[in-house]
């Protein structure tokens, strides 16, 4: 099982993040669960989800707190949360920053992918909203999810134009983060 | 068709596929999508019901027990502070005979305001006279929907009925789920052939007063409905099961409990994380299993006996306090055994309480503290504990 754990700010869409990425799995014919950390979240307030995707049947419940993925939507949250906080060491941690992973002082020895998203989103969506575009970072960074299963996704949630300019983000943030 | 979709729009698609007549509830975090999804069936024309916007908890209920002595098929969801307004509605609804089903989303009751899970909304209810079950995924919640109008209008048990799921952790979850069909639910679920019903050209009474010479009857006649309850839950889960290919063990079911020394005892959501913790405690030789309550009331007193008697020590795990005296699942399981030979040690943990997660780790610690027991006895700072309270408040 992989575990995987969405930082953000309410408003910047983590819950749907997570959300997507249980759909795009089980386009891959992998059971997946995805739920936010429940609360009574405030635009700009930092927010957690979570997902989960497995071979087997999921039953575990609990929230995680040593997960494989961390994919963290918004920088500022470095100095409010502890985002890297219980990271296996064998895991990845996705940040949208423009700045070089050294100078983020994050305390992992979880390999740190730094993509500068809302470049990639205010470029491709005309918006500064980065879910999508950190989803992609996540299928290149760490191909759980096949590319293709996380465009379906997308665009059972994003109809027409927008579902378009969506995966043109995603495929962006992926082949960045493949190179 | 197995997809992934959120908790409250399987189970809004369940009880639309039960075809009810009338929908009366109010909103409340977190049962809140549960609504708006029923709501968006009714506006699109996908579920053809009266749907009765109400001002509160108190009326929605009420509504109901009109709609239901007329005859319809009728349904509600609510969670905390709408189920304690509701409250002498639903002695109302069951003393009525009015075979009503909800989903009760289980959330903490205030104070302190907490919006979070635990279940003690749904125990506070429970001398209510409604049959209670709880389940342990979303697609538990959503196959017993069906199953529960079955056994509610079944003419020898006529009772309302409650299906119990966790709120957050189950409405609010995206998991894959195989949606019913509603032809297939037909065939486990006749119209609705109501008893009794209230009809201008027949008047009758319904809840009528009733003096001392006839209360107790009433309550008698309750009583023996559920007890007959017992039977016919297990007998249409078998039903269930052998038109969706998806069973549960029917009044309880069981986890690797075949050579179990420490037994645990739970029910809802959190038999899904104890199930984990079962197996990483077997890989380490610990001779754990798990018994998992379905139905609450009626409560299977002889399935329990049946399940518990060879274990060495019971640890019940339940997310709900009774101020002033341990648990209620704690109480009345040692109460089931009280007049067997059966001398198990029974120790209890309330936890989860107001949304506390309680993960592996926390699952752990309990089956520790059982092992104790287990080597050393049962004494009385042993048998009962609110769990994982921070130490400075101790």
């Amino acid at each position: 099982m992989k575990e995987i754990r969405l930082h953000g700010r309410g408003g910047q869409g983590a819950v749907t993040a997570a959300e997507l990425i249980a759909i795009a799995a089980f386009e891959d014919k992998k059971f997946s669960q995805a739920f936010p950390a429940f609360g009574v979240e405030r635009r700009g307030a930092p927010v957690m989800a979570f997902a989960r995707i497995a071979d087997q049947p999921i039953r575990v419940r609990s929230q995680i707190y040593e997960p494989d993925y961390i994919i963290v939507q918004d920088v500022t949250l470095l100095e409010v949360v502890d985002v890297a906080g219980g990271l296996k060491p064998d895991g990845k941690i996705m940040i949208n920053t423009d700045r070089p992973k050294e100078k983020l002082g994050l305390d992992t020895e979880a390999e740190i992918v730094t993509i500068d998203a809302t470049m990639i989103a205010l470029e491709e969506l005309g918006r500064p909203i980065v879910n999508t575009t950190m989803l992609g970072a996540f299928c290149g960074a760490t191909r759980e999810i096949r590319l293709e299963s996380m465009n379906k996704a997308i665009l059972g949630r994003f109809t027409g134009a927008l579902g378009e300019k969506n995966l043109k983000a995603i495929e962006t943030a992926y082949e960045r983060v493949s190179q | 068709m197995m997809r992934v979709a959120e908790g409250s729009y399987a189970i809004a698609d369940a009880v639309r596929c039960c075809s009810p007549d009338v929908v009366s509830v109010y909103p409340i975090t977190p049962q809140t999508h549960i609504v708006e999804h029923l709501s968006q069936f009714v506006a699109n024309g996908e579920l053809d019901c009266e749907y009765i916007n109400v001002d509160s908890e108190f009326s929605s209920l009420s509504s109901l027990i009109g709609a239901s002595a007329a005859g319809a098929r009728t349904y509600t969801s609510t969670t905390s502070q709408g189920l304690a307004l509701m409250f002498e509605v639903l002695y109302n609804a069951s003393g009525m005979r009015l075979p009503i089903v909800m989903t009760t989303v289980n959330r903490a009751l205030s104070a302190p305001l907490s919006i979070w899970n635990d279940q003690q909304d749904s125990f506070g209810v429970r001398d209510s006279g409604w049959i209670q079950l709880y389940a342990e995924n979303v697609q538990e919640v959503m196959d017993l929907t069906p199953q529960l109008y079955r056994i509610s209008e079944d003419p020898e048990i006529l009772t309302p009925s409650m299906v119990c799921m966790d709120g957050y952790i189950l409405t609010h979850v995206y998991e894959p789920v195989e949606f019913l069909d509603p032809e297939l639910v037909k065939e486990i679920l006749p119209p609705f052939s109501p008893v009794n019903v209230l009809d201008p050209e027949d008047p009758k009474t319904f809840g009528a007063f009733a003096d001392p010479s006839w209360f107790t009857e009433f309550r008698y006649l309750q009583y023996k409905a559920q007890e007959r309850a017992l039977d016919l839950i297990g007998k249409v889960d078998k039903q269930f099961e052998e038109t969706f290919g998806r069973g549960y063990g029917g009044l309880i079911d069981t986890y690797r409990t075949d050579d179990a020394e420490i037994l645990l005892v739970s029910l809802g959501s959190i038999v899904g994380t104890i199930k984990d913790a079962v197996d990483e405690l077997r890989k380490e030789g610990i001779k754990v299993g798990l018994v998992k309550i379905r139905s609450y009331r009626p409560f299977p007193v002889e399935t329990l006996k049946e399940a518990l008697k060879d274990a060495s020590v019971v640890a019940v795990i339940e997310k709900d306090v009774s101020v002033g005296y341990q648990s209620a699942l704690l109480t009345d399981i040692k109460g089931a055994l009280y007049n067997t030979s059966i001398r198990v040690p029974i120790s209890g943990f309330a936890a989860g309480l107001g949304g506390r997660d309680v993960a592996m780790k926390q699952i752990r610690k309990i089956v520790e503290n059982a092992s104790r027991v287990k080597d050393e006895g049962l004494e009385l700072e042993t048998e009962f504990e609110i769990f994982d309270v921070n130490p400075e408040c101790l």
